[in-house]
């Protein structure tokens, strides 16, 4: 029995688990959950590939003068839509674990706040990059879509994709806030999400939209993520279908990166631990 | 002894509702605390502060000699909270969950041997979603001790049990005590408190209005007893500070055995009820 309770809090004897070690423990428990939720799965997984099935088949025209056709461009812009799944999975998400208890519990013992986002965050990279795998294949086998074959082009694949899915989990965190409870959470959060996903040039092309929607679209980052996706993907000839004749990759970095840094402090001031009733 | 909790001078308001009016309280050492009080009276706020979940508006709060006000990770592994509700974790098993928390602490047990002790051995590898609520409150309590706390807080921890998991849940929570942890148990049930508890503060409106030993609180144990018997077909009882010369009496009247002989004292839960009426 301890004989120190009254004086000052003895010292660490052992040291306490490491954050980052119990960030990758969270993330292996939390994608063992989510692949046990079987509906929750298929759902995540079919979306995307449903909706490349049906807008692929459905615009099968190639684009004038630019040797594309309009499949391709909806396999860019739903990749840029699977690295956003982090703004809808953690929203719901999060929501639904301030709810159902999850984030107390974890309140009442000594794991660092930080690993539970680690987790979190490498749960969504994976789910997002399974996302993007699927899609790579279907665009390939069904829509000839032409994989890159610089290694320059990849590394701009891989940027868009971390900057794209780390700037709008934090979006995505900082949205878990606003439902009042889990179940309100997913109708809260999807709509955003698919109105977001029209204005922002995943089924509809930009230089289709009036300017205003493309402006708004702009604040987000998915118009960005969508717009380095269709760089890697379709490549220079598919440059003048862009409203500038060209990618802006240096302000596709840019505003991608303000989201990570904005998405942190908005998180950072915003986030609650407990539910509204726990006061 | 040493003190494992110590409050002065607690209050805590929500708006216009002083959920805890000035409380003090000592808890000491490998104690069994029960602290009683019906439905919004302050004690799960009073715990919830102490566990260091809300902040408090005035006093001093000191557990394991650390102000739960600034909770750190260290003074977070010496300690285990088992929550009222939670539906968490309900697509894991028993044991990934438990060998999944043992990681969070320096001083973890070894989660078989947790799981044999909250009696879930045979369900270790079912999903928590397909547990009854009396085993899932056993994954709580296996939660809150894996990591080897000095000090264990449990909040109504058998509401919504059946009689037999509630004797069954007493039991573990008793084997633990005899370990020499610490409990800390909020509850509005008074067999519960009796049953589990070397010592009651009875709470209500924020403030604690009785504390004692269960067998003695608010003067249980010295107050008039009743004797009650049957004679000449009518059932008779007389009240007495000496309820042993009334029965000697009556054994002397009725010559041996008298027929449907009780003696009783008030019970708990008639002190209770007289210490929680609002005063008038």
């Amino acid at each position: 029995m301890s004989q120190t309770a009254t004086r000052a809090p003895a010292p660490p004897l052992v040291r306490q688990p490491s954050a980052i070690q119990l960030g990758l423990s969270r993330a292996a428990l939390e994608t063992k959950i989510f692949f046990r939720e079987r509906d929750a799965v298929i759902f995540t997984f079919s979306f995307p590939i449903v909706l490349l099935l049906i807008f692929g088949s459905i615009f099968a025209d190639d684009l004038e003068g630019t040797g594309l056709n309009v499949s391709q461009l909806y396999v860019a812009g739903l990749i840029g839509s699977a690295a956003m799944t982090g703004f809808q999975n953690l929203g719901i998400g999060i929501a639904m674990d301030r709810d159902d208890g999850t984030l107390k519990r974890l309140l009442g013992t000594p794991l660092p706040r930080s690993s539970y986002f680690v987790g979190r965050a490498l749960n969504t990279l994976f789910i997002s990059f399974c996302q993007v795998v699927i899609l790579l294949i279907i665009g390939v086998a069904l829509f000839g879509l032409q994989l890159p074959s610089e290694l320059s082009t990849w590394l701009t694949f891989v940027w868009v994709f971390v900057l794209g899915v780390l700037g709008s989990s934090l979006l995505g965190i900082a949205v878990s806030s606003l439902p009042r409870s889990g179940k309100s959470a997913s109708a809260v959060i999807a709509m955003p999400f698919v109105v977001l996903q029209f204005i922002s040039g995943v089924f509809i092309p930009v230089n289709q939209l009036p300017a205003w929607l493309v402006n708004i679209a702009s604040v987000f980052p998915l118009k960005w993520m969508c717009q380095g996706f269709r760089s890697v993907f379709l490549g220079d000839a598919g440059a003048t279908l862009e409203l500038t004749n060209s990618y802006e990759l240096g302000r596709v970095a840019l505003v991608l990166g303000a989201w990570v840094v904005g998405g942190l402090l908005l998180c950072l001031t915003t986030f609650r631990w407990k539910g509204r009733r726990d006061g | 002894m040493t003190t494992a909790v110590r409050v002065r001078g607690l209050t805590k308001r929500y708006g216009d509702v002083q959920a805890v009016g000035g409380i003090d309280l000592d808890i000491d050492t490998g104690e069994v605390f029960a602290i009683l009080g019906p439905n919004g009276a302050g004690k799960s706020t009073a715990v919830e502060i102490m566990e260091g979940y809300r902040t408090r508006d005035a006093g001093e709060v000191s557990v394991l000699g650390v102000d739960p006000g600034r909770p750190t990770r260290e003074w977070r592994s010496r300690i285990g909270v088992v929550l009222q509700t939670a539906d968490d974790v309900a697509e894991a098993t028993v044991r990934e969950t438990v060998r999944h928390f043992a990681g969070y602490y320096p001083n973890a047990k070894d989660p078989d041997q947790v799981i044999e002790q909250v009696g879930l051995t045979d369900k270790a590898g079912k999903r928590i979603r397909q547990l009854s609520g009396g085993q899932r409150r056993r994954v709580d309590v296996a939660l809150g001790v894996i990591g080897s706390p000095e000090l264990l807080f449990l909040d109504e921890p058998t509401t919504g049990f059946d009689p037999e998991a509630r004797r069954q849940f007493w039991e573990l929570i008793g084997g633990l005590a005899h370990q020499g942890t610490t409990i800390v148990l909020t509850t509005h049930y008074l067999d519960e408190a009796e049953a589990l508890a070397d010592r009651v503060a009875v709470v209500a409106q924020g403030r604690i209005v009785a504390e004692g030993d269960p067998t003695t609180l608010g003067g249980r144990a010295t107050a008039k007893a009743t004797v009650g018997w049957s004679e000449a077909g009518e059932h008779r009882s007389q009240e007495t500070d000496t309820p042993t010369r009334t029965v000697l009496e009556l054994a002397q009247r009725f010559d041996g055995e008298v027929p449907e002989l009780t003696v009783t004292r008030p019970s708990l839960e008639d002190v209770y009820l007289r210490l929680i009426e609002t005063p008038s």
